[in-house]
């Protein structure tokens, strides 16, 4: 009898702990919700504010119009053609260069102080402001080297900017591989070099992907280097064709020509007195935050795709 | 076993092309060929009056034209380093900047085309003051009032013991320059705690959301932004009248003393060999009134902007300012300095 009742007592005892507990994980779990939806509706309210302030200037016209004095008839011509040329040259700098870093730091750097130091500073330049690039930027590209303030200054800029998230996002990728596919490689005869060109870069090209997206996507928006290194603001015309039908059907004129960039078109029209300007910079950050969105998920598809594939 | 995608060769491609790449874009970098584009920079006051001379200019000649924003310093800064053949400004060349222009070998002609006012604005909810006199100005502005000089009580009896908020040009912008000189006395001399920007929409944002501020900035901005900020008639000097800045007392000369003219400084070297250049200043002058007008802007009188095209075709270099912002001078006597 006695031993029921403290049975009993002891099971409303473990009940209450229990619910308490319960209570904790729901109390745990709206906390959590409250904080992505703060990201999350922060980030909407300001893409909603700027499509209903900018929806009227949604159309080809704003696409295919150079900047004009009429609001009404300026376009995004010549940024929308700048970021594009200056995003190629930051893909061709930061990725091959990042990519190897990543590999070297990951594969064949002996572990000394030496290599210590240097996975200090990557992990530093990841840290660094932007505009301390464009410093950097102005006084080695466009002064040090001459290289003026052109479409090959900017994109190197940000290539150096997203140098860091390249690296790092390669390394985190492959230190993801199991050993035994690097023993089992080994075991079959291959050489270090098969090793991390056939298996381990093949297998963390997801992950690598990833990491290289999200860095463009955080060139594309980037504003405060691009304007140090001197990105004009006026310009109808567009760079020289990188395609010509002449042989050698490529030039690299388009590199020394001088550009703009949507942010800086964006940032010029906010500072014009007449509001009818202040609808084509919303429009333009529309722009901007829809083509960030969309390359973030095409990140996020390529990652499941890769993944979806790997089969060990 | 696993995708499609083969980064390896990804790889092997983007590592040629950024070689190749590299290695040519050096080569056109030192080439390049940038004499046929006619290369505009300076301050964002004049901006639009040029962008939209370079729309007319681009459509009408086919001869490219590109247009930065500096800031009248930087502005000046990349003109003496001979990378642009225009420079805009909202106030006259400096003369630490000439002896950079002097020392690169770069003369200049010095071309007014518009008139901006200065305009100081204070919330609309504010209804004690009728008009400053540039006393009062400058016992606000002056640096010594920094710290002290914290109750509109202190400038002037009759007002309240309200505290002040101060918005004020950022201390890059020819504006600033402008405003300090005609104010103060002295170029750049300002109180160092009022919040600045370069951005004049942030002005007009910080003076219209606060009781107790007065800010400047240029006329354009006012006139878009007239329910939402009030202008303050000036008084320049003891027993003269209240002046409101507009389109009238600008022109006629009695808003004084914070009406100016805006500049554009035309590289000599440029104007006289290269014949895009020249062009592209003569259709600005031959068109600076009606776009003047068209971008909001207060256009020069009609003899003055005769004087201006007569002092362009004589080519004549060199300021007729002294290297500061002189305040008052009428552009018909300033043009005539210059010999």
């Amino acid at each position: 009898m006695t031993t029921q009742a403290s049975v009993l007592k002891n099971l409303a005892e473990v009940r209450a702990m229990i619910r308490r507990h319960k209570r904790n994980d729901l109390i745990f779990s709206i906390i959590g919700l409250l904080a992505l939806m703060v990201g999350l509706l922060t980030l909407l309210t300001l893409f909603v504010d700027l499509v209903s302030d900018g929806y009227q200037r949604f159309n080809l016209d704003f696409l295919s119009n150079y900047p004009s004095r009429r609001a009404a008839s300026a376009g995004l011509l010549s940024a929308w053609v700048g970021s594009l040329l200056v995003m190629l040259v930051t893909f061709f700098s930061a990725v091959p260069m990042g990519v190897a870093a990543g590999i070297y730091l990951e594969e064949y750097a002996p572990k000394n102080w030496f290599s210590d130091l240097i996975e200090i500073n990557v992990t530093n330049l990841a840290g660094v402001p932007s505009i301390v690039y464009g410093l950097l930027a102005l006084s080695l590209f466009v002064y040090g080297l001459g290289l003026g303030e052109s479409i090959l200054t900017a994109g190197l800029t940000l290539g150096l900017l997203i140098l860091p998230i390249v690296i790092v996002a390669t390394r985190e990728s492959i230190r993801g591989i199991p050993v035994a596919i690097r023993e089992a490689a080994y075991a079959v005869g291959a050489t270090k070099w098969q090793v991390v060109f056939h298996h381990v870069l093949h297998y963390s090209s997801g992950g690598i992907l990833t990491g290289i997206i999200i860095g463009m996507a955080r060139a594309l928006g980037e504003t405060a280097p691009i304007i140090t290194i001197g990105a004009l603001t006026f310009i109808a015309f567009l760079p020289p064709s990188p395609i010509t039908d002449t042989a050698p059907f490529i030039n690299f004129e388009w590199l020394s020509s001088g550009f703009t960039v949507l942010p800086i078109q964006m940032f010029n029209w906010l500072s014009r007195p007449d509001h009818a300007f202040h609808i084509n910079a919303a429009a333009t950050g529309a722009l901007i935050i829809v083509v960030t969105l969309l390359m973030n998920g095409t990140a996020i598809w390529l990652r499941y795709r890769i993944r979806k594939n790997i089969k060990w | 076993m696993q995708s499609k995608f083969v980064p390896t060769q990804l790889l092997k491609v983007a590592g040629v092309a950024a070689l190749v790449t590299a290695a040519f874009s050096i080569q056109h970098a030192d080439a390049a060929d940038k004499n046929d584009i006619i290369r505009i920079d300076g301050s964002s006051t004049v901006y639009p009056i040029t962008e939209a001379v370079a729309e007319d200019f681009q459509k009408a000649k086919r001869i490219k034209v590109t247009v930065g924003i500096s800031g009248t310093g930087g502005g000046f800064k990349k003109f003496c380093r001979g990378e642009t053949d225009i420079s805009e400004a909202s106030r006259p060349i400096l003369s630490k900047e000439m002896e950079a222009c002097k020392a690169a070998g770069i003369e200049y002609i010095e071309l007014p085309v518009a008139y901006d006012a200065l305009t100081v604005v204070i919330n609309p909810k504010n209804t004690f003051i009728k008009s400053f006199t540039v006393e009062e100005l400058k016992k606000l502005w002056e640096p010594e009032a920094q710290g002290k000089i914290k109750t509109w009580k202190q400038i002037n009896a009759a007002w309240p013991d309200t505290p002040v908020k101060l918005f004020g040009a950022g201390s890059d912008s020819g504006t600033f320059d402008y405003f300090t000189e005609a104010v103060v006395g002295k170029a750049k001399s300002s109180r160092g705690d009022f919040t600045a920007s370069e951005d004049d929409n942030v002005l007009v944002q910080g003076v219209a959301s606060d009781v107790a501020a007065t800010g400047y900035f240029g006329f354009a901005y006012y006139e878009e932004n007239s329910t939402r900020v009030k202008a303050v008639p000036i008084v320049a000097k003891a027993g003269a009248p209240a002046v409101l800045p507009s389109r009238e007392t600008v022109m006629n000369g009695t808003y004084q003393p914070l009406s100016r003219p805006l500049f554009i400084y035309v590289s000599a070297n440029a104007a006289k060999n290269n014949p895009n250049v020249k062009a592209f200043v003569d259709f600005y002058l031959a068109n600076a009134k009606t776009l003047v007008e068209e971008v909001k802007y207060i256009p020069l009188p009609a003899n003055e902007y005769a004087a201006v095209n007569e002092h362009w075709k004589t080519m004549k270099v060199g300021t007729g300012f002294g290297g500061e912002p002189e305040v008052g001078v009428k552009i018909t006597d300033l043009l005539k300095r210059i010999k």
